[in-house]
């Protein structure tokens, strides 16, 4: 009895389903099914394998791999000059990359029939600095790539830039030019102009770090209703009161690697590493 | 000093016989302007491809505009026009030499270009100057949003640049108008060859000079002074 019970089990998984193809071909899928709760579905957005790069002799990242599934707020954070600027600009080919891949929504960055404006109009970038258009207006700003990438009329580019800056809060200020806006709004208008291109994912590289401190909240403020409506995000940031908040995962690294990449409870709670607690303790200590 | 002064002589007949002195002056303006603004439009087109091409990530644009700044910026002018004017006919296939040499105004032709060219790559200099000066972050956030490197330079960078360089360019505009002077030796009629015409015709030295510097002062306060309109049309509200 028992000697026959045993080859069932061995045999029974392959009929059970002949119409999946390609059941190896997901592991960045296979440890995240269980404990990650919004990430349960886990359709990778972002999935970052094995990326190394470079500087001349420098190398600045190592071996990164990780993942952001679809509706995933993820936080990267770690000492400065640890690399994580550099591999958030590695997602959407701002940042070239000596080894691994890059996908982002199925499209891999490195190959060379993927056209990578395209590939980049669906991925929303906020800088540290803004990097509004200092020679167009607010509106401006708002539809230039509207109407040069995704060749929208000048009408619907207008008004889709209109219901976005009212969404932040900013509809009085359509006429004014970046000069004349302080640093939390500018930096409001950029996270509206990249979000005017209906991205599918937003990447925030120190989103807040170049802000007077009482601008950060309503920086933050919109990023965290983004959040809630479930926009897959990647964010650099030091605010760890936003990665309390509402990140799923945090990543933290040092020296170009990802020494922990954790569920945020897991990585508040009792970060593994022994790096990821100095830094904890550095920068939560006042 | 034992000199007659003469002032009327701008209203005597010239030995053209087509006018007065003042007349022959003013057939100088006119060709200065015309050959500097010709000869603007080149410098202008042909260095902002320059410029940016020096700024390009890839090596060779890159190399040739290098190589273009540097072979034009550094042989005297008198010298580019003696090569553009008396050796490029004679270095070509005869039949394409004999063309340039019996080509009508061809001193008003060899110089627009050979000045054109040559304030190219002064102008392809500024206009490095100013892509360079603008926050890296600029490129970065045009090649964000999905826009193409052209793209990023035509609607992104190369707006906030020209306005950067704005001033030095007027500097470039105005060497670029008295540079017509140099022209004469290649026998292009214009505002300085035509005093020195007039001064041995009349032998009326001082006045004929007097008159080409307050011309060549007038024009250039014209372009000052549109300069500074043009500022103020493309000034970024508060910057």
């Amino acid at each position: 009895m028992t000697s026959s019970a045993m080859p069932p089990p061995a045999t029974a998984p392959e009929p059970q389903r002949p119409g999946a193809g390609a059941p190896p071909s997901s592991p960045v899928a296979a440890p995240l099914a269980g404990p990650a709760p919004a990430a349960a579905a886990g359709v990778p957005m972002i999935a970052i394998d094995q990326v190394s790069k470079w500087y001349g002799d420098f190398q600045v990242l190592t071996n990164c791999t990780t993942s952001v599934v679809k509706g995933e707020v993820v936080v990267v954070c770690g000492p400065s000059g640890s690399g994580k600027s550099t591999l958030i600009k590695c997602v959407n080919a701002l940042e070239p990359f000596q080894k691994g891949q890059i996908t982002v929504d199925g499209t891999k960055v490195v190959d060379r029939r993927t056209n990578l404006p395209q590939l980049r109009s669906r991925v929303g970038m906020v800088f540290q600095h803004f990097e509004l258009f200092p020679h167009l207006s607010i509106t401006g700003n708002l539809s230039l790539a509207q109407r040069k990438v995704l060749g929208r009329g000048r009408e619907e580019a207008e008004a889709k830039g209109m219901a976005l800056l009212e969404r932040v809060g900013l509809k009085a200020h359509a006429h004014k030019f970046p000069g004349q806006l302080s640093g939390g709004q500018q930096q409001r208008v950029a996270i509206a102009r990249a979000l005017a291109m209906n991205p599918v994912v937003m990447l925030f590289d120190e989103p807040t770090s170049a802000l007077d401190p009482e601008m950060v909240g309503e920086v933050l403020d919109v990023m965290v209703e983004l959040a809630r409506e479930g926009m897959t995000m990647m964010v650099v940031t030091h605010e760890m009161g936003f990665a309390r908040k509402v990140a799923n995962r945090v990543i933290f690294m040092d020296r170009g690697e990802i020494v922990e990449d954790a569920r945020k409870e897991d990585f508040f709670g009792s970060p593994r590493s022994e790096r990821a607690q100095t830094f904890l303790s550095k920068i939560l200590s006042h | 000093m034992n000199y007659n002064w003469n002032w009327g002589i701008f209203f005597e007949a010239s030995p053209e016989g087509t006018g007065t002195y003042a007349d022959m002056l003013l057939s100088g303006l006119i060709w200065t302007i015309v050959t500097a603004l010709c000869a603007w439009v080149i410098a202008f087109a042909v260095g902002s491809v320059i410029g940016v091409m020096r700024t390009l990530p890839g090596r060779v644009p890159q190399a040739f505009g290098n190589a273009y700044v540097e072979l034009f910026r550094n042989v005297p002018l008198l010298v580019q026009m003696f090569l553009w004017f008396f050796v490029l006919p004679e270095v070509l296939p005869e039949s394409w030499g004999t063309w340039l040499k019996q080509m009508s105004n061809a001193p008003f032709y060899t110089a627009v270009v050979c000045l054109g060219l040559f304030t190219a790559s002064r102008v392809a200099e500024q206009v490095r100057a100013g892509i360079q000066a603008l926050p890296r972050g600029q490129r970065m956030a045009g090649t964000a949003l999905g826009l193409t490197t052209a793209q990023t330079y035509r609607y992104v960078l190369l707006p906030n640049a020209y306005r950067i360089i704005l001033p030095p360019m007027t500097s470039e505009f105005l060497n670029n108008l008295k540079n017509t002077s140099v022209a004469l030796t290649i026998g292009l009629l214009e505002l300085t060859a035509r005093a020195r015409s007039m001064q041995e015709f009349s032998f009326q030295v001082f006045e004929a000079f007097t008159a080409a510097t307050l011309l060549y002062i007038l024009i250039n306060l014209v372009v000052v002074t549109a300069s500074g309109l043009l500022e103020r049309r493309f000034a970024v509200p508060g910057r």
